[in-house]
């Protein structure tokens, strides 16, 4: 604590003396300015880690961001196994063992859309204008946003798991094959992650990064293997379901999980995730220079 | 390009434009800023300030001309130019859901201290602007002066060699103005320049030796607050007779003396006059000492800078203040 007797907030004692003489004040902020030194700069991975920080402390002293991440999973994965569970599978526990892995992928990257938004309140806000002045390693802002993220997410597969295991769940990977499917799913939703921040960066409010955000996800979930096997699909949507990264994902995470051989959906996932970041980490870096 | 480290300029740009829509926010600004001191921004809102501001800390890039920053160019060397220049912007630059403790770790952390020297750091800014107290508290619940010192503290975690300051007054009260005065004062002692924007008269004429006076995206007149003055006119003679029926012969004395109109003030006693020529105002008082009518007071007055903005511009300064939020 400071030592000093003669200060007080305006907030606590409106009206009232409050600063320091105005000499104190000047020499103090004299002496601030002329102690300081540059220390060396930081390189790419010490800034973005930096940012990362930011995002814990945020969900500190926010921690109602922590409410997507753990009902949505719930709701998902409580909805889904008894909805589709009965019909399509014949019993709940079969289902299970095929849909879970599919809903952490599922629960994740519906949660990823909050990136965009947040971020474009961030741009609103003007924070961003102090971190895009600074002499650093520019994406290391959303870097490390996106790697803030990659906590909530965790939270998101560790509270889908656990529900999914006193569901009857049982998967044949244990818990090796578990953190390895999570890795993927981590790292494809990093990269689906610069999509969002792309769209921030171009959409001028939250609610339309949010609208769409929907209008890519919801193709990007439903029109995959998550929920039925893509064989009784018709041929268009099969050609559809083949395509999208997101049964790559599912395929590989499930595999894992599982305890089989992903076969060239591994591969491909990382494959994905690397396009991904190449194109709309780079469109994102380029709307970036000029942010508002 | 020239050797950065010879120009004594802290900011130099040739017809600097940025047009957003068909908007021309900045329409062809040419500045030459020297180092050190206060440069004032002074004009309306919406005038083109920030956009202006946004370009020059690279924060936005130029749709025409050019912008040197202590020698660097703003688009090909900004990484240059931000390694020495430091920005409080117009609104909150700092993360309001983080405690004020935490944004200035933050912010030294980004610039290379680490974790206890940034700490460190933060503890001894957070002492020299009052905020010791409320390091802990989320910088949400500040109130206006706290949050002002705040953004400012976070920009000179490292000495910045210029600092851009956007209306680092607006909205305070006078006891919090008069904080972030003395601030700015104790930076330009210690040898940083400081580019300030503002819509207020009195505080370009109290901080900034030199002002460039900006309207609808152009730089319309520049100069010392004393020279901006001089060019509009020489000011107001304002005079108190004794006697107050001596007040329509005087009035007379000086309208024919000065040449200009002379005004009633509500006092009944007084009278003032707009005039252009400073040395017509000795003959007038003379005149009225030989027509033997006592004055009780005269004053010769310097034009108000609104004067000089109506002059300029032939609309007041400060007339669109209430549409503050639309210029976000
Ligand atoms: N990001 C933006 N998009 C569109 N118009 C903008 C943007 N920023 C500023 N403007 C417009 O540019 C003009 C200048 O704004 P600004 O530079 O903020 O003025 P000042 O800071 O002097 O009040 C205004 O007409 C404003 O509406
Ligand atoms: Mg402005």
């Amino acid at each position: 604590m400071t030592l000093d007797r003669t200060r007080t907030e305006d907030a606590d004692e409106p009206g009232g003396a409050g600063l320091n003489t105005e000499h104190d004040r000047g020499s103090k902020i004299l002496s601030a300015l002329a102690s300081s030194e540059r220390p060396s700069p930081p390189g790419p991975l010490s800034t973005s880690l930096t940012f990362g920080w930011r995002a814990l402390l945020k969900i500190k002293h926010v921690p109602e961001q922590l409410f997507d991440v753990t009902v949505f999973p719930v709701m998902f994965t409580l909805l889904f196994t008894f909805l589709f569970g009965g019909a399509l599978a014949g019993s709940t526990v079969d289902y299970i063992q095929f849909l879970l892995p599919g809903i952490m992928v599922q629960g994740v990257i519906m949660i990823t859309m909050y990136t965009g938004t947040t971020l474009r309140t961030d741009l609103e806000k003007g924070v961003f204008d102090r971190f895009r002045s600074l002499p650093i390693w520019r994406p290391s802002a959303l870097v490390g946003m996106l790697l803030g993220d990659a906590v909530r997410f965790t939270i998101s597969l560790t509270v889908t798991a656990l529900l999914g295991l006193l569901l009857g769940w049982r998967p044949g990977g244990g818990f090796g094959g578990f953190v390895i499917g999570a890795i993927l799913i981590l790292l494809f939703s990093f990269s689906l992650g610069w999509i969002w921040t792309f769209l921030s960066l171009v959409l001028r409010t939250s609610g339309s990064v949010m609208g769409v955000s929907m209008l890519v996800i919801t193709p990007l979930t439903f029109g995959s293997n998550i929920f039925v096997d893509p064989s009784t699909m018709p041929g268009w949507l099969q050609a559809f379901v083949e395509v999208n990264p997101v049964s790559h994902l599912v395929t590989s995470v499930r595999a894992v999980m599982g305890g089989t051989d992903p076969g060239a959906s591994l591969p491909l996932t990382i494959v994905w995730s690397a396009v991904l970041i190449a194109v709309f980490g780079t469109l994102t870096m380029w709307r970036y220079r000029d942010a508002r | 390009m020239t050797e950065p480290a010879m120009t004594d300029l802290a900011i130099e740009t040739h017809g600097l434009v940025k047009v957003f829509g068909d908007n021309r926010a900045v329409d062809g600004v040419d500045l030459a800023i020297r180092r050190g001191g206060v440069h004032g921004f002074l004009g309306p809102n919406g005038a083109g300030k920030t956009t202006t501001i946004r370009m020059l800390a690279t924060l936005a890039r130029p749709d025409g001309g050019t912008a040197t920053v202590l020698g660097r160019d703003v688009v090909t060397e900004a990484d240059e130019v931000r390694r020495r220049v430091s920005l409080t912007g117009q609104f909150a630059s700092v993360d309001e859901d983080l405690t004020g403790r935490e944004n200035l770790r933050l912010i030294g952390r980004l610039f290379g201290y680490t974790g206890a020297s940034a700490k460190r750091r933060a503890d001894d800014l957070l002492d020299a602007f009052a905020l010791s107290d409320a390091a802990d508290r989320q910088v949400k619940k500040y109130s206006g002066g706290m949050r002002r010192r705040i953004d400012i503290a976070a920009s000179i975690v490292v000495t910045p060699e210029l600092l851009f300051l956007d209306e680092p007054t607006t909205g305070l009260d006078p006891r919090s103005r008069n904080e972030v005065w003395d601030i700015v004062r104790a930076m330009v002692s210690s040898g940083t320049t400081v580019l300030l924007t503002t819509q207020y008269l009195d505080e370009a004429d109290q901080l900034a030796d030199r002002i460039s006076v900006i309207d609808r995206g152009k730089v319309i007149a520049e100069g010392t607050s004393s020279e901006l003055k001089a060019s509009v006119g020489s000011g107001s003679l304002f005079v108190r007779v004794m006697d107050r029926d001596d007040r329509d012969a005087a009035r007379a004395v000086l309208e024919r003396e000065l040449g200009v109109e002379v005004r009633d003030e509500a006092d009944p006693n007084a009278l003032t006059a707009t005039i252009d020529e400073q040395g017509r105002v000795t003959r007038a008082l003379s005149a009225l000492d030989e027509a033997r009518i006592p004055l009780a007071q005269f004053s010769l007055g310097q034009p108000t800078l609104d004067e000089v903005f109506l002059s300029l511009t032939g609309h007041h300064a400060e007339e669109k203040t209430d549409t503050e939020e639309a210029a976000a």
